[in-house]
């Protein structure tokens, strides 16, 4: 059977035509939604969206009717909605089509989520180097204000809610949350401590605070035109609505494919969608969902039991895209953006650019992500330069092995999942560079570091 | 303090935009670095009247963030995608082409004072790489057979008068940048 896309996010924006502006954005349908979600009570809206079974885009998929449900509503204080367009998790490039695109979409969804949750205010947090993309949306603030579908008095409800975009600095950690909204309030963006900073309890502020990826704002948008129910047909049970899966790296046709979720494979996506493999290569691994995604080799079988009960044996081409299948297999969906490696690729560069990245973007909060993402990035480092140990390969492992789940936030877990992840599978190709370069034999040519 | 007038004048509008004043640290350093190019310990201490905390306050999120500079860079500002999706596509071949018809070394400013050469992490356009960020604009797909084409671009609009002035159009590096 052939997969074929089931654009929802992208349906407009794909149009040739098709502008950002407000006009053209309701010529097709734009903003109805919200009214329809205006004319119901806040807490029904909420349950719309809990039983269109959407999980959040953002790259941990929790349910977002779930995560509205956890907000503190006894403390009196207001409530915050803060949308995360801090697109930044390498391979992922989603967020931004919306953005420059279409947003209008997004802020549709931001009203209607807004009044679900009654948040007194809005801020879009937006990657410091989306420049104009922060124009685009102050724009289209403006023109939506302009017409009662923002700020003051939405569509005649009496309800109001303003939104801010608020730039960002280029650091990869305030994509967490908590470090968002340290990023938020002024500060720098270290991740706060969970307990007791639940952001749905103590959020910007110290307010309840709903923070939602830009993509998820769009799928509520669509929870809403069709009903939450309608929805949750969309895709399969437990995973509904579309995934927008970023292709990057060694395909013939990088891009953006949007399948409807579990309705294709990731053989049927890179083969089908992005015409498989550069000529004369042969595909060697994937990185699924996002960087900080367990990785997977082309060559493996995964088996195992789906939560519904279902036994699998699946070559990698035969995973479907889903969340539950993929996390099935070891890894995550995160946010979708796959980084395909074909046999060009000297694995150990491939590792230590990743690792390079961490160190980087570490906050540098907790010891252990701090000291060892540098380790991790030195010791992988050096095995491309020729000063690589056969003992480095384990070592690896074991740095990595003392960071995750010993931080305050996930960079942690994100930090460690590559190596954890790619040294078991590639520990010979490993031990081979470290080996080739003791003996001065060549290497490959394409440099990742 | 030798900011613009305009740069002034905008402070306390954007302020007003929060429920909290020090929210407005990032917008007012973006604000003038946008203007002066690079961020001073006047302005440092000028953010922190505004926002009521501390200059040192203010210094510890110039230094958080890799977008806030505290010197003058070149008169163009060239970030090459360094991470593994742009890498993969050569991002470090072209490094290295343009290293050399920039004559610039990585991560520092040429003697001419006209390049700023980096290397930055991932900037969310990986379907595209290697990306290149020339201060306002995006520039996509700049394989590295493309480097010395892209080079003489890149100095060509050191001659433009109205570089930067532009009203972006869709799909250009100025609209996705």
């Amino acid at each position: 059977m052939s997969a074929v896309e089931r654009p929802l996010i992208y349906a407009n924006l794909r149009k040739p035509g098709y502008t950002i502006d407000i006009d053209c954005y309701i010529k097709h349908g734009g903003y109805e939604a919200l009214k329809k979600a205006v004319a119901m009570k806040p807490d029904e809206v909420c349950k719309e969206v809990e039983i269109s079974g959407l999980r959040g885009r953002g790259g941990a998929g929790f349910p977002t009717g779930m995560k509205w449900k956890f907000l503190d509503r006894k403390s009196g204080k207001p409530c915050y909605l803060v949308v995360n367009a801090d697109e930044s998790e390498p391979g992922t490039f989603k967020d931004r089509q919306i953005i420059y695109k279409d947003p209008h979409q997004m802020l549709e969804g931001i009203a209607i989520t807004a009044w679900a949750i009654q948040a007194k205010q809005t801020f879009i947090y937006i990657r410091g180097e989306f420049q104009h993309g922060a124009k685009i949306l102050e724009n289209a603030i403006a023109e939506a204000k302009a017409k009662g579908f923002l700020g003051n008095n939405i569509l005649g409800s009496g309800y109001s809610c303003d939104v801010v975009v608020h730039r960002g600095g280029g650091c990869y950690v305030c994509g967490e949350e908590t470090g968002l909204i340290e990023s938020l309030e002024g500060k720098r963006g270290y991740p706060r401590i969970k307990p007791p900073y639940f952001p749905a309890v103590l959020g910007v502020y110290n307010c309840p605070t709903i923070v939602n990826n830009a993509e998820t704002m769009a799928q509520v948008k669509h929870v809403l035109a069709f009903g939450g129910a309608e929805f949750a047909k969309i895709g399969i049970p437990g995973d509904s609505g579309t995934h927008i899966w970023g292709v990057s790296g060694l395909v013939k046709r990088p891009g953006l494919y949007e399948i409807e979720a579990g309705k294709a494979t990731f053989g049927q996506l890179l083969y089908d969608f992005c015409g498989g493999p550069l000529d004369g290569r042969t595909f060697k691994a994937i990185i699924p969902g996002g960087s900080s995604t367990k990785i997977l080799k082309f060559g493996e079988r995964f088996k195992g039991k789906l939560p519904n009960g279902q036994e699998f044996d699946w070559a990698l081409e035969d995973i479907p895209l889903d969340s539950n299948s993929i996390a099935a297999c070891g890894t995550g969906l995160g946010t979708g953006g796959t980084i395909v490696i074909d046999d060009s690729v000297e694995m150990i560069q491939a590792l230590s650019n990743l690792n390079a990245f961490y160190a980087h973007e570490t906050c540098g909060q907790c010891t252990p992500c701090r000291e060892g993402s540098l380790w991790l990035s030195r010791v992988s480092k050096r095995i491309t330069t020729g000063g690589g140990l056969e003992s480095d390969v384990p070592l690896l492992l074991d740095i990595a092995n003392q960071v995750a789940g010993r931080t305050i936030c996930a960079h942690g877990e994100a930090v460690a999942w590559p190596v954890q992840s790619a040294v078991p599978k590639f520990k010979d190709e490993y031990l081979d560079s470290i080996k080739r370069r003791q003996k001065g034999e060549s290497v490959p040519t394409l440099k990742l570091i | 303090m030798s900011l613009k007038p305009s740069t002034l004048s905008q402070a306390d509008t954007i302020i007003a935009q929060y429920p909290q004043k020090r929210s407005a640290t990032m917008p007012l350093l973006h604000l003038v670095q946008e203007d002066r190019g690079f961020i001073t310990q006047e302005d440092m201490a000028w953010v922190a009247e505004k926002v009521g905390v501390t200059p040192m306050q203010v210094l510890e999120v110039v230094t958080f963030y890799p977008m806030f500079r505290q010197q003058a860079i070149g008169r163009r500002h060239v970030k090459v995608c360094r991470t593994l999706s742009c890498a993969l596509r050569g991002s470090y071949a072209l490094m290295e082409s343009l290293e050399k018809s920039l004559n610039c070394p990585r991560g520092e400013t040429s003697a001419d004072g006209n390049f700023t050469l980096e290397f930055v992490e991932c900037i969310a356009d990986c379907g595209c790489g290697p990306v290149v960020q020339v201060d306002h604009a995006l520039h996509e797909n700049v394989a590295p057979e493309k480097a010395s084409e892209f080079s003489e671009q890149i100095k060509n609009s050191l001659k433009d008068s109205n570089y930067g002035k532009n009203q972006p159009k869709p799909g250009t590096p100025e609209w996705n940048g």
